[in-house]
């Protein structure tokens, strides 16, 4: 059988659109059995696959403006396929690139707490599990069978719902396909979003939205080619499957690191 | 009590003495031994590390004794390789200490990981391509080198020695003792440099990052030039330690001169590379990330630009003029300054390249991060120190460390009452002589 053009999910989030409401956080944990403590205060301790940051421009009123900016994995695919900062480090592949989909997958039970992907994950994105996971009385039932939690000692992060991949392609070979529709494998925080902010897809697929949204260069690592598209750190060559838009210019450069006189020039990336 | 133990021709304290010494060494050995089994059945919770600080106290303590363990493998070089002859009165203890480091980092590993039972993927699944994987193979190895170099020492204890096969085995080991310092040496090399990889390859964190040759970033020459550089340094310092504490000259001041003055070269050159090395990053490759140096010596309560200063000035090239004359080496004074500051620079280098790459945003709507360790990291990174000085004091007592030392402190003879009391009784006591390990 022919083979098909490998896949690459990645997500477009319009921070114009996104309201700050929380609900894509919120989607997230109860679909990914986020575990979390009484007190969840301190938030450099919290498990936040999704996670919410709230910018402003810095301006006084009233010239003040802010942008909230969900930030999950960035399934980052590196300068080559598979060279993200995380995959390349973990010194017992207990975290893999797949060819097949680009998502970055995290395999808990080979992972032995080093947490070496934490620290070379810019984004923040990797959680480690402190303390195991307890649920309130009850809760237990309410947990997803489809995705197992994780106990102490172990690193975890977004996974792009991969566990709905995985059921999608399942419902599609029972009824004798090979290619999943668009609307079939979506993430928990794209079905949530309330203001319709997030978008989920194929990259590499003209036809899917992600695509449309953003025009991915595949010359340049799939930068972005939409004016208002952008990636968080695009100079560090991290390449990630996460896309913003936003039509305000303070927001796409807080992006990105810049010198002061620099623009906020696309050509300046680094590892392109 | 023990003085059938005990080399002859050198004096130790009475024994109760040493015990009560060891009882309080051990007092603090427990305190951490409690603060590991915490560690270990509680969960890395009873430490104050956090998602933005995944590497902390341990991870610096970690890279900071295997820097300053270097001295075995240097030292050996040096000796068995390079034919330095003087320094076979100081390897001994060289050995020692790098024995002492490298057990101490497996320990630390042990316990900073999450999953300690599943420690054993890192050899099992390895990833070839990850710099923490070339570490574990390497450090492993290299400490079976260390205890392959130790074993010979421990053999040459009095009553061990009686038994011929031990005496036998300690012998032939000294004479392919070459063989073990090339390898420990190769070893060194690759981990020295994986661990300073580990920081470089960080494409992702620019405070962090380094360009480089083929796929090993500058760190990872950085780190194996600097721990050969100041590892004897801390062999030097641990010496002067032992002197002080047991009021003797262990160690002919010509092996300690000659390790300072290859020291002291050693670290002039690193420094030059390690401003080179700044020098490079600062003005092409954080400029090309879009930020600048200052990025990172500002906006934070602690990491300021002092922090690059004393690491490369005065704790770099100060200690460096020091030991490349032959002044500052034969000052004694002067000496202890230089190889304490070396000591500190290698530390602060680790501490940088671990703890500072944690605390700096990257993201630009995040800040700074800071990081006080919980009284269990503390104490489980004294462990291996209360255990590092009952290690060397058990082997001061019972072991022929210093081979220098009956000569250099000779002891008044005993009646002849007495001295038949501790007379040999195998043939093979006659033929000892101060190891050289």
């Amino acid at each position: 059988m022919k083979q098909k053009k490998a896949k690459k999910y990645g997500m477009v989030i319009d921070l114009d659109k996104c309201t700050g409401c929380g609900s894509c956080m919120v989607a997230c944990m109860a679909e990914n059995n986020v575990p979390f403590r009484k007190d969840e205060s301190n938030k450099v301790l919290s498990i936040t696959w999704m996670r919410v940051y709230k910018l402003t421009n810095g301006k006084p009123f009233p010239n003040t403006d802010i942008c909230y900016l969900p930030r999950p994995c960035m399934h980052c695919e590196g300068q080559h396929e598979g060279h993200s900062p995380c995959v390349s480090v973990c010194p017992a592949i207990a975290t893999d690139y797949s060819s097949e989909t680009g998502v970055v997958s995290q395999i808990y039970t080979r992972c032995f707490g080093c947490r070496y992907c934490m620290a070379s994950c810019p984004y923040h994105a990797r959680y480690f599990n402190w303390w195991d996971p307890v649920w309130p009385d009850g809760m237990e039932k309410y947990l997803s069978p489809n995705v197992s939690p994780r106990m102490r000692g172990v690193v975890e992060k977004c996974s792009f719902c991969f566990h709905r991949y995985q059921l999608a392609k399942e419902k599609a070979f029972m009824e004798g396909r090979r290619e999943l529709k668009e609307d079939e494998y979506q993430t928990a925080c794209t079905q949530a979003c309330p203001a319709g902010a997030i978008t989920f897809g194929d990259l590499n697929n003209p036809n899917h939205a992600v695509h449309r949204m953003v025009k991915p260069d595949p010359k340049h690592h799939g930068r972005p080619t939409h004016p208002n598209a952008f990636r968080l750190l695009e100079r560090l060559g991290t390449n990630p499957k996460v896309y913003y838009i936003s039509s305000r210019d303070w927001v796409r450069r807080a992006g990105d690191n810049y010198l002061e006189h620099e623009a906020e020039l696309k050509q300046t990336v680094h590892h392109g | 009590m023990d003085s059938a133990l005990i080399p002859k021709g050198v004096k130790r304290c009475p024994f109760p003495q040493f015990i009560l010494f060891i009882a309080i060494v051990g007092a603090v050995l427990l305190w951490g031994v409690y603060a590991m089994l915490l560690c270990w059945f509680k969960g890395l919770n009873q430490t104050n590390m956090n998602d933005f600080y995944g590497f902390a106290l341990w991870i610096w303590a970690d890279l900071a004794v295997i820097a300053v363990g270097g001295g075995a493998f240097f030292t050996g070089l040096l000796r068995y390789i390079f034919g330095k002859d003087e320094l076979k009165n100081i390897i001994n203890y060289a050995v020692l200490i790098g024995f002492i480091c490298y057990s101490s980092a497996l320990l630390i590993l042990a316990i900073d990981i999450g999953q300690p039972l599943r420690g054993w993927f890192i050899f099992w699944h390895a990833n070839v391509h990850s710099m923490l994987t070339e570490v574990a193979f390497c450090l492993s190895c290299y400490f079976g080198v260390l205890t392959i170099e130790y074993i010979p020492l421990i053999l040459e204890n009095r009553q061990i020695n009686k038994v011929p096969f031990f005496h036998h085995l300690g012998h032939n080991m000294h004479e392919i003792m070459a063989v073990f310092a090339a390898t420990g040496a190769f070893l060194s090399f690759f981990h020295q440099g994986s661990l300073g990889g580990v920081a470089g390859v960080l494409y992702g964190r620019p405070f962090a990052y380094r360009e480089g040759l083929f796929i090993w970033p500058w760190t990872f020459f950085l780190f194996t030039w600097s721990a050969a550089a100041c590892g004897p340094c801390f062999t030097i310092l641990i010496t002067k330690i032992t002197e002080t504490v047991t009021r003797k000259k262990l160690v002919k001041d010509n092996a300690i001169e000659l390790l300072a003055k290859i020291s002291g070269w050693m670290i002039l050159t690193y420094s030059i590379a390690k401003t080179a090395d700044t020098w490079h990053w600062a003005t092409v490759t954080v400029p090309s990330l879009g930020q600048t140096l200052m990025d990172f010596y500002s906006n934070n309560p602690f990491y300021g630009i002092w922090i690059l200063i004393l690491e490369i000035a005065i704790c770099g090239f100060i200690p460096a003029f020091i030991l490349i004359t032959q002044k500052g080496r034969k000052n004694s004074a002067a000496l202890w300054i230089a190889v304490f500051l070396a000591v500190t620079g290698v530390c602060i280098n680790r501490w940088v390249m671990v703890l500072q790459i944690m605390a700096i945003p990257v993201l630009t709507f995040e800040n700074w991060v800071m990081y006080l360790p919980s009284w269990q990291e503390v104490a489980t990174t004294i462990l291996p120190v209360a255990y590092g000085v009952i290690l060397v004091a058990f082997s001061y007592r019972y072991l022929p460390v210093f081979p220098n030392e009956p000569e250099l402190n000779p002891i008044e003879t005993l009646p002849p009452e007495k001295e038949k009391a501790v007379e040999p009784s195998v043939e093979l006591e006659k033929e000892l002589k101060p190891a050289e390990a």
